[in-house]
C-alpha cells in the first residue's frame, strides 16, 4: 500500500527512530528523574518540545505542497487556526458550568456579549467525536472550496502566494469580530479538562506531548507515502513543468487540490494539538506573518525533503525562544535577516548542506510565474 | 426543425450517453479534420481560415517561415488555444473544442514541445513511467504499482530511444539531443493515436537525425504522426506528404518535390525577389 | 422672561429700523458705564445693558458683547479696567483693555472678575449679535449671520425681514436671508407658498420646518410639505451619493498611490517586492522628519518631503535590489520570501531607532478644512489633495514609461532581454533605475499617506495586501489597470461600508478579488497573445 511503503525507507526509519527516541527520553526524563536534577526536564519544557512539534507538522504540510508541488501557500496558518478553533469550541463546550458566569452551555464571552443562545455552528462541539471530525473537515473544506476555484483556473505561482495570503488575512479580520461568535479579539481560553483529564496535570500535558510527536509521525509517514507514490512523482512534474504534464493526460488541478487539501487537514491537526497544550487560540494565529514564518522554517531546513521542514521548524522556534527571552527586539532582526540569508545563500536549506541531495531535492529554477502567465 | 430532426435521428449518438473514453472511430475517414479554423492575438490573425486534414497511419510534414502558425495549430489541437471559429475533430467522433488538455492526451493525441520539456528533477525512468497510458485519475495514480508488464514496456522503449544506460539518472543532465529522445520516448509511452511532433531533431547531431527519421517512419501505418520541422533533409528524408503553412493558412500540399516547384512557396522562402 | 423678551423685541425692532450701524465711538465714560451695568445681578437689568449697547452704535459693540457671551468679558478690581480675556489658561490670564484695545498681558486669575452670563441670556445675546452682524458692510459677515438665523427668526424681526431683504445687494444674503423667513412662515403660519420656496433645501431647519408642517391639519399643506420633502430627501440622497463617490475615490487613490510603486517593480519588472510597504514607510518618516527639521514650517516640509521622500525610498530600493533582489532573479517566490525578510528588519529597525509608537505629522493650513459644496456636503481638503497627487504622479509616471528613454528601455528589457541586451542596452542599469522608479513612487505614497493617516512602523503592512490585490485586480503590467482598479476598488469598498461596516466590507472586497481571479487569473486588462506566454 502506498502509505506503507515509507516504513520499508532508510529515512523514513531513520526519522522515526530520532522522534520516538527523543519521546520516550524526554518521557523518562521527566517522569523519573528528581526535580532538582540536572537531567530533569520540566512539564513546562514539555509543553515547549509539543509546541515545537505542533509546528514541526505544520511545517511538513506546507513542504507537501511548496516543496513538492511547488505551490508557495502563505494562507496554511488559516488551516491550522481553523484546526486549533474546532479543538478549542471542544475545549470551550467541555468547561460547561465552570465558568466565570456559570452558564451550563453558553461559553462566558457569549454571557457576557448577551447571547442567549448557542449559535448553530457551535452544536455538536460538546461531544469529542465531532470536534476531532471537524479539526479535519473544517481546514479540509476550506482548502477544497479555495483550491477548486483557484486551481481550476490555473492560478499558480506568487499570484496564488498572495491570494492564499489574502486569505488568511481576510479570516483574520473575520475572527477579529465579535459577532462571528468564536470569541473576538481573546479568542478561546480558559480551557479546563480535554477527554476528562485535566490540562494542568503533569500527566495530561506529558500525554499531549507524546500524542503530538504519535501525530507528527503519522502525518510523516502519509506525506512520505504520498510524494514516494506515482502521484507523488505527477506533483514533482507539475511543480516543473505544469503543461506538459497537462499534455500526458493527468489532470494537474485534481493533483493539485487533492494534495493541498491533504497539507490543510494536516496542518489542522497540528492546530488542534497545539491549542491544548498553549491554552489559547486567538485571531493571532491567522496573522500573515505567522504563515509566512512557516514558509522560512521549511526554506531553512531544505525543501522537498520533509524531514528538513522538521528540523527548519524546531530550529527556528528553538532561536526564538532564546532570543526573545534574552533580547526580544533582536528577534524581528533575526527572521528578516534569516529569510534574506536562506533565499540567498541556502536555497537548498541545511538539508542540502548536510545531506547529498536526493533525487527530488530542490525545484529546477524554472520561473514558475511565467508559466502562471501562459 | 432540425434540432427536431436530430432528436429523431437514429444514428445519434447522445453525448451522455457516449463512453467517455470511447475509441477513435476513424471509419468514416481522417483521423483529425481542422475546418474554417481562425484564431487572433490582439488583432494579430495567428490562424487565418485554416483547413487541414490528416489521414489515420499518415506521415505529414508541416513547414512554414517563422510565424506561419504552426505552434499555435499545435496548441489549438491539443487544447491549449481556444480558436475564434471552425470546428477541430478527432476522428469523426470526438470534438476537440469541448474538451480540455486531459481529455485530449488520454483520447491519444501525444505532443512533443519545440522546445524539449521533461520533468528534470525525475529520473529518465520515471519520466517514462508517467507518460505510460494507465488510468491517470488521483487515487489510482496514487495506489499505482510498478508491475512487471510495465517495468517491461518502459525498458522496451529505453531500448528504442537509447537511453538504457541512463535509466537512473535525472533527466536535468541529459544533453539536448538526449532530451529530445526522452521526450519522443514518452509520447511512444503514451501509445497515442495521433503524435504531434514540434521540431524534433533540433540539436541533434546527424547519427541521431537518421534514428529519428527510422523512428518517425516506423510508427507511420500504426499511428499517425505530424511533424513541424524547418530541417528540409530531415522533412525529405521522412515526408510523403508535406504541407506549407504561410501567414496562419495552408499555401501548398503535396510531395517534397511538389511543394519545392511551387513558385509561391519559393517566393515566400526566398523573398519577393525570387 | 417675558419682559425680557419684550425689550429684546424693542432692541431688535430698534436696530432693524437704523439704516445702518454708524461707525463711532461713544465716550469712555459713557461705554465704562454701560460695561459696568453688565455686571448687575438680576436678569432684567443685564437684558438692559446689553440693549444699551447693542443700541449705542459703537464699533466696539460686538467685541464686548462676543466677549460676554463666551465668559470673556472681565474686570479688573484694583484699576477698574474692563479687559477681554485673550488667554484664560494657567495661572495668568492674557488680557487687552476692552475700550483701548491695548494688550496688558499677562494678569493673575485672582486679580480678574469674569462677568456672569447664564444661559437663556447666552441665547438672547446669540440673535442680537446675528441682527448687528446683519448690518455689518461686509458681506461675509451677513451671509454668516443670515445662515444663522434660519430656525431662530421670530415674530418681530419676520415682519422687518422682507424690508431687509429688498434692501440687501448680495444675492446669497438675500437668498439666506429669504430661506429663514419661509422657514417662519411653515413653522409658525403654515404657509403654503413658503412651504414651496424650502423645497429642495438642504438646512436641518426647513427640514424641521416642513416635518411639523407635515403633522399639520391642513390636507393642502401636508400635501405640499410632502412634495417638498420629497424633493429636499432625493437631494440628499444625491448628496450622500457625491460623497461616497468623493470617499470612494479618496480612498481609490490611497490605494493607486500604494500600489502604482509595485505595478512598476511587478508588473514591468516580475519582482515580487513584500518590502514595498516598507518603502511607503519610508516615505512618510521622511515627512514627519522634514517637519523635525523645519519646526514651525510644516507646509514648506511638507513640499521638500515630496523630493525628499522619493529619494529617501529610491535609495533604499536600490539598496535592496542590489543587496538581495539581484542574486535572486528568475525566482519569484524565493524574491518573495526574501523581500519579506527585509520588510521585517526595516520596521524593525524603525521601532528601534525612532520608536514603536505613532509619530504626529502636522498637516498645513491649506490642506486641513474643507470645501463646502453645499449646507448638506462639504469635502475634506485633505482628501482631495491626495487624489490631485495621485492623479499628477500617475500622469508622470505614465509619461516616463511612454515618452522617455528610460521608458523605451524598460519595455525593451521586459519584453525580451537578450534581444534588449544585444542591442546595446544595459539590462543591469535598467533593472536598478526600474526599481528606484517604483521604489521613489512609493516614497510619494508615503509623502501623501502622512496627511491622512497614522506614521508608524506598521504603516506599510496594512497597505501590501491591498496594492497587491490592485495590482493583480488591474492586470499585471498595466498602469491604466492599476489605475482603474484603484479607483474601483476604492469605491466599491465605500459602497460597502455603510450596510456591512469598515472590517466586514474590506473582508468582502477580498473575497471578491479572490473569486475574480478565479474568473479572470490575469485581471482587468490582461496582456495577451504570445509575449504573455512567456
Amino acid at each position: 500500500m502506498w502509505f506503507t511503503r515509507p516504513l520499508q525507507e532508510r529515512s523514513t526509519r531513520i526519522f522515526l527512530g530520532v522522534l520516538f527516541a527523543a519521546l520516550a527520553i524526554v518521557s523518562v526524563l521527566h517522569v523519573l528523574m528528581p526535580q532538582d536534577s540536572a537531567l530533569y526536564v520540566s512539564s513546562y519544557t514539555v509543553t515547549l518540545l509539543g509546541k515545537y512539534l505542533c509546528y514541526a507538522l505544520l511545517a511538513v504540510a506546507v513542504d507537501l505542497v511548496w516543496g513538492y508541488l511547488g505551490i508557495l501557500s502563505l494562507g496554511h496558518g488559516a488551516f491550522f487556526a481553523l484546526g486549533g478553533y474546532a479543538m478549542g469550541m471542544y475545549l470551550m463546550r467541555q468547561i460547561g458550568d465552570r465558568g466565570v458566569y456559570g452558564d451550563p452551555v453558553l461559553p462566558d464571552f457569549m454571557v457576557f456579549l448577551n447571547w442567549h443562545e448557542l449559535p448553530w455552528y457551535w452544536l455538536g462541539f460538546d461531544m469529542a467525536w465531532f470536534a476531532f471530525i471537524m479539526v479535519l473537515l473544517a481546514p479540509g473544506l476550506l482548502a477544497l472550496v479555495f483550491g477548486f476555484l483557484a486551481f481550476r483556473s490555473r492560478v499558480t505561482g506568487v499570484y496564488l502566494s498572495i491570494i492564499t495570503q489574502a486569505l488568511t488575512f481576510a479570516l483574520m479580520l473575520a475572527f477579529f469580530r465579535n459577532e462571528m461568535g468564536f470569541g473576538g479579539n481573546n479568542g478561546l481560553t480558559d480551557f479546563k479538562d480535554i477527554l476528562g483529564f485535566d490540562l494542568r496535570t503533569d500527566a495530561t500535558r506529558l500525554g499531549l506531548f507524546i500524542a503530538t510527536g504519535i501525530a507528527l509521525a503519522i502525518g510523516y509517514v502519509i506525506c512520505r507515502g504520498i510524494v514516494t507514490s506515482k502521484l507523488g512523482r505527477v506533483s514533482i512534474a507539475c511543480r516543473d513543468a505544469e503543461a506538459r504534464t497537462r499534455f500526458l493526460g493527468y489532470r494537474v488541478e485534481r493533483v493539485q487540490l487533492f494534495v493541498f487539501v491533504v497539507s490543510a487537514m494536516l496542518a489542522g491537526v497540528a492546530g488542534a494539538l497545539y491549542v491544548p497544550q498553549v491554552g489559547i487560540i486567538n485571531p493571532g494565529e491567522f496573522s500573515p506573518l505567522f504563515s509566512i514564518e512557516v514558509v522560512v522554517w521549511v526554506a531553512l531546513g531544505g525543501r522537498a525533503t520533509l524531514y528538513g521542514a522538521v528540523i527548519g521548524a524546531i530550529l527556528v522556534n528553538y532561536g526564538k525562544t532564546v532570543f526573545t527571552g534574552i533580547m526580544p527586539d533582536a528577534w524581528l532582526f533575526a527572521l528578516g535577516g534569516l529569510f534574506v540569508l536562506v533565499t540567498v545563500f541556502l536555497p537548498k536549506g541545511i538539508a542540502g548542506l548536510v545531506f547529498k541531495p536526493g533525487k527530488a531535492g530542490g525545484p529546477s529554477n524554472t520561473p514558475s510565474a511565467q508559466e502562471t502567465a501562459a | 426543425m432540425s434540432f427536431l430532426q436530430e432528436m429523431t435521428n437514429r444514428d445519434r449518438v447522445f453525448e451522455f450517453l457516449a463512453p467517455a473514453k470511447s475509441p477513435v472511430d476513424v471509419r468514416h475517414g481522417p483521423i483529425l479534420y481542422l475546418e474554417d479554423v481562425n484564431v487572433s492575438f490582439d488583432g494579430f490573425k495567428a490562424i487565418n481560415n485554416l483547413n487541414l486534414t490528416i489521414d489515420d497511419g499518415e506521415l505529414r510534414c508541416i513547414i512554414g517561415p517563422n510565424g506561419a502558425g504552426k505552434t499555435t495549430m499545435m496548441d489549438i489541437i491539443t487544447g491549449k488555444t481556444r480558436p475564434d471559429s471552425g470546428s477541430v475533430w478527432f476522428g469523426s467522433r470526438h470534438n476537440l473544442l469541448t474538451l480540455n488538455e486531459p481529455d485530449i492526451a488520454s483520447l491519444g493525441i501525444g505532443r512533443k514541445f519545440q522546445k524539449p520539456t521533461v520533468f528534470e528533477a525525475l529520473t529518465v525512468f520515471e519520466n517514462l513511467e508517467l507518460a505510460m497510458a494507465a488510468d491517470k485519475r488521483v487515487f489510482p495514480t496514487l495506489t499505482a504499482l510498478m508491475t512487471p508488464e510495465y517495468r517491461e514496456r518502459i525498458d522496451e522503449v529505453l531500448e528504442m530511444i537509447g537511453l538504457k544506460e541512463l535509466r537512473q539518472a535525472l533527466a536535468g543532465i541529459l544533453s539536448h539531443g538526449q532530451k529530445q529522445w526522452l521526450e519522443i520516448g514518452m509520447l511512444l509511452m503514451q501509445k497515442p493515436r495521433l503524435l504531434l511532433v514540434d521540431e524534433p531533431v533540433a540539436g541533434m547531431t546527424e547519427q541521431e537525425m537518421e534514428r529519428t527519421a527510422e523512428l518517425l517512419t516506423g510508427l507511420a501505418g500504426k499511428q499517425s504522426v505530424v511533424v513541424v520541422e524547418h530541417d528540409m533533409g530531415f522533412v525529405r528524408s521522412i515526408a510523403r506528404k508535406v504541407t506549407v503553412l504561410h501567414q496562419g493558412s495552408v499555401l501548398a500540399e503535396g510531395t517534397m518535390d511538389e511543394v519545392s516547384g511551387d513558385p509561391e512557396v519559393i517566393k515566400v522562402y526566398l523573398g519577393e525577389e525570387a | 422672561m417675558g419682559i425680557s423678551r419684550l425689550l429684546n423685541h424693542l432692541l431688535l425692532t430698534f436696530l432693524l429700523l437704523c439704516p445702518g450701524i454708524s461707525l463711532a465711538q461713544v465716550e469712555d465714560s459713557q461705554a465704562q458705564q454701560m460695561l459696568t451695568a453688565l455686571g448687575e445681578s438680576s436678569f432684567a437689568e443685564k437684558i438692559k445693558a446689553v440693549n444699551q449697547i447693542a443700541g449705542s452704535g459703537d464699533e466696539r459693540a460686538r467685541g464686548w458683547l462676543e466677549a460676554f457671551a463666551s465668559n470673556k468679558l472681565a474686570y479688573i478690581e484694583s484699576t477698574g479696567q474692563f479687559v477681554i480675556v485673550l488667554k484664560n489658561r494657567g495661572r495668568n490670564w492674557t488680557v487687552e483693555n476692552a475700550l483701548t484695545g491695548e494688550n496688558l498681558g499677562e494678569i493673575s486669575r485672582r486679580d480678574i472678575d469674569t462677568l456672569r452670563v447664564n444661559n437663556a441670556l447666552r441665547n438672547e445675546l446669540a440673535s442680537i449679535l446675528s441682527v448687528i452682524d446683519l448690518k455689518s458692510p461686509d458681506e461675509d459677515n451677513r451671509l454668516s449671520a443670515a445662515r444663522a438665523l434660519k430656525g431662530s427668526v421670530d415674530g418681530t424681526l419676520a415682519e422687518r425681514l422682507p424690508e431687509l431683504i429688498e434692501a440687501e445687494e448680495s444675492k446669497p444674503v438675500q437668498a439666506a436671508l429669504t430661506e429663514a423667513l419661509a422657514i417662519y412662515k411653515v413653522k409658525e403660519q403654515g404657509d403654503i407658498a413658503a412651504v414651496a420656496m424650502l423645497s429642495g433645501s438642504l438646512n436641518s431647519e426647513a427640514r424641521a420646518a416642513l416635518q411639523q408642517a407635515m403633522r399639520s391639519d391642513d390636507t393642502a399643506l401636508v400635501a405640499a410639505a410632502t412634495r417638498a420633502m420629497a424633493s429636499i430627501e432625493q437631494k440628499l440622497k444625491l448628496n450622500s451619493a457625491v460623497e461616497t463617490l468623493y470617499f470612494g475615490l479618496s480612498l481609490g487613490s490611497v490605494l493607486v498611490l500604494a500600489a502604482i510603486g509595485l505595478a512598476i517593480t511587478f508588473g514591468v519588472m516580475g519582482v515580487i517586492n513584500m518590502a514595498h510597504g516598507e518603502l511607503i514607510m519610508l516615505g512618510a518618516y521622511t515627512t514627519w522628519g522634514m517637519q523635525q527639521l523645519l519646526p514651525g514650517q510644516p507646509g514648506l516640509a511638507l513640499i521638500l518631503s515630496i523630493p525628499a521622500g522619493f529619494l529617501v525610498s529610491a535609495l533604499a530600493g536600490i539598496a535592496i535590489e542590489r543587496s538581495v533582489i539581484q542574486h535572486l532573479k528568475g525566482r519569484p517566490l524565493e524574491t518573495l520570501l526574501a523581500t519579506f525578510g527585509v520588510s521585517l528588519i526595516l520596521q524593525q529597525l524603525v521601532r528601534t531607532l525612532i520608536s514603536p509608537l505613532n509619530r504626529t505629522v502636522i498637516t498645513p493650513d491649506w490642506m486641513s478644512g474643507s470645501l463646502m459644496i453645499n449646507e448638506a456636503l462639504s469635502l475634506t481638503l485633505n482628501r482631495l489633495y491626495v487624489i490631485g497627487f495621485a492623479l499628477v504622479v500617475f500622469a508622470g509616471l505614465m509619461l516616463i514609461m511612454r515618452k522617455t528613454r528610460l521608458g523605451l528601455e524598460v519595455r525593451a528589457v521586459t519584453q525580451n532581454r537578450a534581444m534588449a541586451r544585444s542591442m546595446g542596452i544595459k539590462a543591469t542599469r535598467v533593472d536598478i533605475l526600474t526599481f528606484a522608479l517604483g521604489s521613489g513612487v512609493a516614497g510619494l505614497a508615503g509623502v501623501a499617506l502622512s496627511q491622512i493617516t497614522n506614521v508608524g512602523p506598521n504603516l506599510g503592512q496594512s497597505y501590501i495586501i491591498d496594492s497587491f490585490m490592485v495590482v493583480v485586480f488591474g492586470g499585471v503590467g498595466n498602469l491604466w489597470g492599476t489605475l482603474l482598479a484603484g479607483m474601483a476598488l476604492g469605491t466599491l469598498n465605500q459602497l460597502l461600508e455603510p450596510w456591512a461596516g469598515a472590517v466586514l466590507a474590506k473582508i468582502m472586497v477580498l473575497v471578491f478579488i479572490i473569486l475574480f481571479i478565479q474568473k479572470r487569473p490575469r485581471g482587468l486588462f490582461p496582456q495577451k497573445g504570445r509575449a504573455a506566454e512567456g
